[in-house]
């Protein structure tokens, strides 16, 4: 998949109602429409107004797929969403689980058929379009695939895929990396003021010299 | 750095370069003692570590063929990772959060304390707190542990505030940011924490000791001192009269190499430590070296561990600073009334959201999984981290079925929670939870045990031949050339994280060999 970053300028902006610190800066996908020539294609926009779309320099997102239609890819997305449920995390970010399964299809054969498989079943169990069933039928669908090769393997990607990206850092509040940024220790790493304070035997002061 | 020959057969050979192999080696060094370090990991330093925590871990950990079996959780989330240790110079003292605390005197006895624990193995160290009183003193020195040598403790960050605020509430007293290998100002040629977050992802500023910037670089200016890194070590051998000889090792082509000895310390963590001894079976030996007692790989430790986590409706940033930022000691002494034996630390422990998503509780997902991460921002966390019985049917063996890539079987980490595990770790996730409570918690969270850090007590210390495989020298009881410098040497536990221990028998270990050798006994 090629994917071009479209995070050449942004600047850090803080963020995530962080008293203080710097929110990375975030990576949408991007693919270009003409040199697309993979199996099928996930596209979107983040809604306007959310905080990743502040973060971004251009609202759309792509993703080309090598070995999996567009179709199953949004089936993938669907299923992330019913494992886990995030409200604030963009489609886009759903679309990096389809991604790197769709990734591990290319690879392996093996791999392919057990994802598709599985994905046929989601399909099926959801009266032909899981993606389309409701949110009810969609969980107890999911619940009843744990277990199977499929589930562990759609779970398990999605603990990287999902968590790992700059789009969840920015959502979730984790800036990440600190050492480029001198650390906390005068970036607030004892900032928080909604309890007492420790006494100085406790917590002597930092060492400031 | 010195160049040894491979058929120098004047030299120490060391097998593994962390706390225990690292300070061992360095130790000798300084007494003129010619020493060859063989480390499986390759060499990084603060300028290559990484502040990415899957990318770190990737650079850092083991991730050589392992299996699991037993009840532990460990086995079922994470079959292939029973611990979580480094392969990498320096060991784990890379990945180590710094916590440097003192055994208790009873931790030392505890057969003869906590009296006969069905379905435990327990033994009585063959030394007390008196005799390793010394060399703790000594180790506290050369690490620069805060509350030590007038050392000041370290500022206490975010998620020691919440600690510290339930607990005092709840009523413990001894509450601080710890006893931390981690400068707290300027010392020894290294700054002072940065508060970076990352201390198990390698301390890039280089203020929590490590063996790889530390005791490494001190025993190069000796001049006595080589270390090969990417050497992976296979096989011990051995004369007929039953003296090891040599070692046989990969080095970093891939290319079979043999380095003669005097000496031999083995110092890999309890699982490689075992399987070498393991692994280098013999006519003589047919049961794995220095194995006349049949203890080697058991009586594996891996310390009673869990965590909680507590969402607040306010912002914590538990991610800010040191990832021990604090502790609660009141819990770690022995106290039968509270329905099991031996006592437990609590300690902040913190993870970022990759290692969140990872690990707070592995194979779970949905809604409330999903309402945990939406939370990270608002989130305290502490680990528990007590004393766990050793058992003779805990224990690492060949796995003959599963080989690594030298070819070698891989080893299997075989685990059974003993009753007295599992009442601590309910007792600690209940305390954990009302000190969060006490600090206002919408929400907590019981987290079962991460893969093992704290891996000990496979060639246990013993003062009969028969009941373990090192002498209170941590020489074994077979092999009079052949010693343990690891932890795997505990006879038991404790609850205080492990480290300082080792360093601390690495140093006196020292002391005994270059007698030895002066005295022409070895």
């Amino acid at each position: 998949m090629r994917v071009i970053s479209i995070a050449q300028d942004s600047p850090e902006i803080a963020g995530c109602e962080e008293d203080s610190g710097i929110v990375r800066k975030v990576n949408l996908p991007l693919a270009r429409r003409e040199f697309l020539k993979g199996s099928g294609l996930l596209m979107g926009t983040l809604a306007s107004g959310s905080l990743l779309a502040t973060l971004a320099p251009s609202t759309a997102w792509a993703l080309e797929m090598k070995k999996l239609s567009t179709a199953e890819g949004q089936t993938l997305m669907a299923m992330g969403r019913i494992l886990f449920p995030h409200k604030k995390l963009p489609d886009a970010v759903y679309a990096l689980l389809a991604k790197d399964l769709d990734g591990k299809a290319a690879g392996d054969a093996g791999a392919a058929k057990m994802l598709q498989e599985g994905i046929a079943w989601l399909n099926k169990s959801g009266g032909g379009n899981f993606a389309k069933a409701s949110e009810k039928q969609r969980n107890d669908i999911v619940r009843s695939m744990e277990g199977t090769a499929f589930f562990a393997t759609v779970r398990g990607q999605c603990i990287t895929s999902l968590y790992d990206n700059d789009m969840a850092y920015a959502v979730f509040g984790y800036p990440g990396s600190a050492w480029e940024k001198g650390g906390y220790i005068t970036r607030g790493f004892q900032d928080l003021k909604w309890l007492p304070a420790p006494s100085k035997e406790a917590s002597p002061p930092p060492f400031l010299g | 750095m010195a160049k040894f020959d491979f058929s120098d057969d004047s030299v120490v050979v060391v097998i593994g370069s962390g706390a225990g192999g690292g300070t061992l080696a360095n130790e000798l060094c300084q007494k003129g003692i010619k020493v060859v370090v063989l480390e499986a990991g390759a060499m990084q330093s603060q300028a290559s570590f990484i502040n990415d925590e899957w990318k770190s871990f990737v650079q850092l950990a083991w991730l050589d063929a392992r299996t699991t079996s037993g009840s532990w959780r460990v086995a079922k989330d994470f079959a292939g990772l029973p611990s979580w240790i480094c392969k990498t110079v320096g060991g784990s003292t890379t990945h180590w959060a710094g916590a440097s605390l003192r055994f208790q005197e009873h931790e030392f006895r505890v057969k003869s304390v906590y009296g006969e624990v069905p379905g435990a193995n327990l033994l009585d160290w063959p030394i007390t707190l008196k005799d390793l009183e010394p060399y703790y003193a000594k180790a506290e020195y050369k690490m620069g542990v805060t509350r030590t040598n007038g050392i000041p403790g370290l500022p206490g960050n975010n998620n020691f505030k919440v600690m510290h605020a339930g607990a005092t509430k709840l009523g413990y007293k001894d509450v601080h940011t710890g006893n931390m290998a981690i400068n707290s100002q300027p010392r020894d040629g290294r700054g002072r924490c940065m508060q970076l977050g990352f201390c198990f992802q390698g301390c890039k500023s280089g203020a929590k000791w490590s063996t790889l910037y530390v005791e490494i670089p001190k025993a190069e200016a000796t001049g006595n001192f080589e270390i090969r890194p990417s050497s992976h070590v296979t096989r011990i051998e051995h004369n007929a009269s039953g003296k090891v000889t040599g070692v046989v090792y990969f080095d970093k082509d891939g290319k079979e190499q043999r380095q003669k000895a005097r000496i031999i310390a083995v110092a890999g963590n309890s699982i490689e430590t075992p399987r070498l001894l393991l692994m280098s079976a013999s006519n003589m030996f047919k049961d794995g070296l220095a194995n006349s007692s049949g203890q080697v790989g058991r009586n594996y430790m891996r310390h009673m561990t869990g965590s909680v986590y507590a969402a607040f409706k306010n912002p914590v940033h538990m991610y800010r600073g040191t990832t021990m930022a604090g502790i609660i000691r009141d819990e770690s002494g022995h106290n039968p009334a509270r329905g099991f034996v031996g006592g437990y630390e609590m300690e902040t422990l913190s993870l970022g959201v990759p290692f969140m998503a990872a690990f707070l509780d592995p194979g779970a997902w949905g809604s409330e999984f999903a309402w945990w991460m939406d939370h990270y921002t608002n989130t305290a966390g502490m680990w528990l981290v007590g004393e766990d019985m050793p058992r003779e049917t805990n224990r690492v063996t060949l796995n003959t079925n599963v080989k690594d890539q030298w070819g070698n079987y891989a080893p299997n980490v075989h685990f059974d929670d003993h009753p007295n595990d599992i009442a601590m770790r309910n007792h600690a996730f209940t305390q954990g939870e009302r000190v969060y409570q006490a600090a206002g918690a919408i929400k907590t969270y019981r987290t079962p045990p991460y893969p093992s850090t704290h891996n000990l007590g496979t060639s246990r210390m013993s003062a009969r031949a028969q009941d373990g495989v090192v002498n209170k020298w941590g020489q074994t009881h077979d092999i009079p050339n052949l010693f343990i410098s690891d932890g795997s040497q505990f006879t038991t536990g404790g609850a205080e994280n492990p480290t300082l221990t080792i360093v601390s028998l690495a140093i006196r270990q020292a002391d005994y060999i270059a007698q030895q050798m002066t005295e022409r006994a070895i």
